[in-house]
């Protein structure tokens, strides 16, 4: 049995006339102790399966299992770091850390949430700014904050949603390798969605791409065999990683012709194209 | 590399130079700045305070002369020549018993509420005789178990102005205490919104002197059988009532669209019940709440002169109302005296609000 299991997953938001199915057909199942990422081009649907699995939404068909059980709600055991931070603007970086700390833990000392708040706090280094408030930080400050709050929590699995998108190369390097660390000390199962193709190889198990939307559904899983723990310089003379990364770059990019294209042709014959000539390239 | 260090140092040296001259230009054109600043914040005011005097002026000259001349006019049609020169001779000689009583000029103004703070030292000081005269008497009767004797005289302007503040806080905290539990009910319940949106639809618009009326007839029956003097409580409750419509709808709104980024952190942190209203959705709409808040109290200020009008409450509305039956010589000078006061006020409220909101609102100041 797959730690975290997802089987014939639809999801449409809206009703009747004005539904949209985002995502149809998903199945994924992820092992335990797996890091595993998911690319996919925007708009398609990512943040959308990463709110199945966290239990923020409820797939319109098929199920969803976590350790064996059907996700009902969220879950500390599972933490998420939200694409858009959703730090609360008006508590402190620490207050935000606080908050979490105090919910995963309960009936604690004050004195202990305050150490594992700062300890948090100044593994991804803003021990400096711990009295600020989110609107005195830079984005990427903001994504570490998140980033500290979610890993607080220990939670069993890490669900990222594009967690360091806002972050320059250099920062982005240490904070890779802190959230590599964080899952390695413990074995914990991680999920990762990225728009970056070499974040996910340098990081994940496992590559998935999730074909655009709508009705996106993921496509074959690219594995990733370079040993750990991975270097990146190293890793640049590597035949398998040059091998994996043309492969996943071509697969993207043929869905992305693919994608072009449907949507010139729609448009370029309206009336003319017959309905199997637009199909056929689903 | 040395090269470039050395390149580097003195284009910092040349920037360095090139900005202190620019920094000379920059203070100077500042100055002409400052100069321009200056003439719009103090010179542009201060004009237009004296042009508004200066029309006032002369628009109560204006009208004083309307009324002279009529009633010059007057005496002259009913009782002959030698009653209009009386008429015209009692009016230069500036006796109070014929003057046209009509706008009162700036001046007649400034006198007035000198003599309104002359009255009110005049009146404090009697209050401190009396007090001083009934203290030991006082302690007797409060050691006996009866009640002191306290001092009935009238009240001065300066009284007035306590008393109208007073009912206005306490119409405001009505509001407050009524408005923003019911507001925070209605945003979290979609149930109760539907249950409260006609009500609140009908009752937003009634006049205060309806609300009055209302609570009038309500409170009336409740105190029947106190000895009290309810038109306090009827005041300050109808002004509650009349000012709550803001912040409950403010309130509502705020909790009702908090950020969705947010409810999403409560659920993904398992915040309990409690916990989400006092930690997310509280601090969230705050910003709002007080935006409510702050129309209340300018509401509430400005329906109370009518209230207390009505209620025959002590206050600057029944001194309004009390000076223009009054009709004495001086008494449109006080009114307008009231009206700049009850205006001053005003304005000085909706600083305080406003710089408490801008204190909560997050995104704005440093900490709540
Ligand atoms: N609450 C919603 N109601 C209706 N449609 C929605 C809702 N949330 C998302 N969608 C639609 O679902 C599609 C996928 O959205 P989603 O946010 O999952 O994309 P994404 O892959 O995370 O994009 P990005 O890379 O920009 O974050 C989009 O077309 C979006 O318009
Ligand atoms: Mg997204």
């Amino acid at each position: 049995m797959a730690y975290l299991e997802l089987n014939n997953v639809y999801k449409t938001y809206g009703t009747d006339e004005n539904a949209t199915e985002v995502l149809s057909n998903i199945n994924l199942s992820i092992e335990e102790g797996e890091f595993v990422a998911i690319v996919g081009f925007t708009g398609s649907g990512k943040t959308t399966l990463v709110n199945l699995i966290n239990g923020l939404l409820e797939p319109t068909k098929g199920e969803v299992l976590f350790k064996g059980k059907p996700v009902e709600g969220t879950s500390h055991e599972r933490g998420v770091i939200f694409q858009n931070y959703s730090l609360l603007p008006w508590l402190t970086v620490e207050q935000n850390v606080l908050m979490a700390v105090k919910e995963a833990f309960p009936k604690r000392e004050k004195a202990v949430y305050k150490r594992k708040a700062a300890y948090y706090i100044d593994m991804v280094g803003l021990t400096p700014a711990i009295n600020k408030l989110p609107k005195e930080l830079s984005g990427g400050m903001r994504q570490r904050v998140a980033v500290a709050r979610a890993l607080s929590m220990k939670p069993d699995m890490i669900i990222m949603d594009e967690p360091l998108g806002a972050l320059d190369a250099l920062t982005r390097g240490t904070l890779q390798d802190q959230i590599l660390n964080i899952w390695g000390k413990d074995k914990r199962t991680a999920l990762l969605i990225t728009n970056d193709v070499d974040e996910g190889i340098y990081m994940a198990d496992r590559i998935i791409p999730l074909r655009p939307g709508p009705n996106a559904t993921l496509g074959p899983e690219f594995k990733i065999d370079i040993e750990r723990p991975r270097d990146k310089t190293a890793m640049n003379d590597n035949p398998n990683y040059k091998k994996t990364r043309n492969a996943i770059i071509e697969y993207l990019m043929d869905i992305g012709e693919e994608r072009k294209s449907q949507v010139s042709e729609a448009f370029l014959l309206p009336d003319l194209a017959p309905k199997d000539f637009v199909n056929q390239f689903r | 590399m040395k090269q470039s260090v050395t390149l580097g140092k003195v284009t910092k040296f040349m920037g360095l130079g090139f900005l202190s001259t620019f920094k000379d230009l920059f203070t100077g054109k500042l100055e002409k700045e400052d100069y321009k600043a200056f003439l719009r914040k103090v010179i542009v005011p201060v004009a237009s305070v004296l042009l508004f005097l200066g029309l006032w002026h002369l628009g109560a000259k204006a009208l004083y002369n309307v009324e002279a001349e009529f009633r010059i006019e007057k005496a002259l049609n009913e009782q002959g020549q030698a009653a209009a020169d009386d008429m015209a001779a009692c009016i230069a000689s500036g006796d109070t018993s014929c003057q046209p009583n009509t706008l009162p000029s700036p001046s007649q103004v400034w006198t007035s509420f000198q003599s309104l703070l002359n009255d009110h030292a005049l009146i404090s000081a009697d209050k401190a005789a009396f007090k001083e005269k009934t203290a030991a008497l006082n302690e007797k009767r409060v050691a006996e178990g009866k009640d002191p004797i306290v001092y009935t005289g009238r009240p001065s302007f300066v009284d007035q102005i306590f008393r109208s503040l007073k009912t206005v806080f306490a119409g405001f905290f009505l509001a407050l205490l009524i408005a923003v539990p019911l507001g925070i009910f209605i945003g979290l319940s979609p149930t109760l919104k539907s249950a409260f949106n006609w009500f609140i639809q009908i009752f937003k618009p009634v006049s205060p002197v309806v609300w009055y009326l209302l609570v009038f007839m309500i409170v009336k029956t409740l105190l029947i059988d106190s000895s009290e003097d309810s038109s306090f409580s009827i005041s300050f409750i109808a002004v509650g009532l009349c000012s709550m419509w803001a912040t409950l709808v403010n309130t509502s709104m705020g909790v009702s669209s908090v950020d969705k980024d947010y409810i999403n952190v409560a659920k993904v942190l398992k915040l309990g019940n409690f916990q989400k209203v006092f930690k997310i959705i509280l601090p969230s709409s705050l910003p709002l709440i007080f935006t409510g808040l702050k129309i209340t109290l300018s509401v509430a200020w400005m329906v109370l002169i009518a209230i207390e009008l009505l209620a025959q409450s002590p206050g600057l509305g029944l001194f309004v109302w009390e000076e223009f039956q009054n009709g004495a010589n001086d008494s449109n000078a006080k009114i307008i005296v009231a009206m700049f006061v009850i205006g001053i006020i005003g304005f000085l409220l909706d600083r305080l609000m406003l710089s408490i909101q801008n204190w909560v609102s997050f995104e704005k100041t440093d900490a709540i």
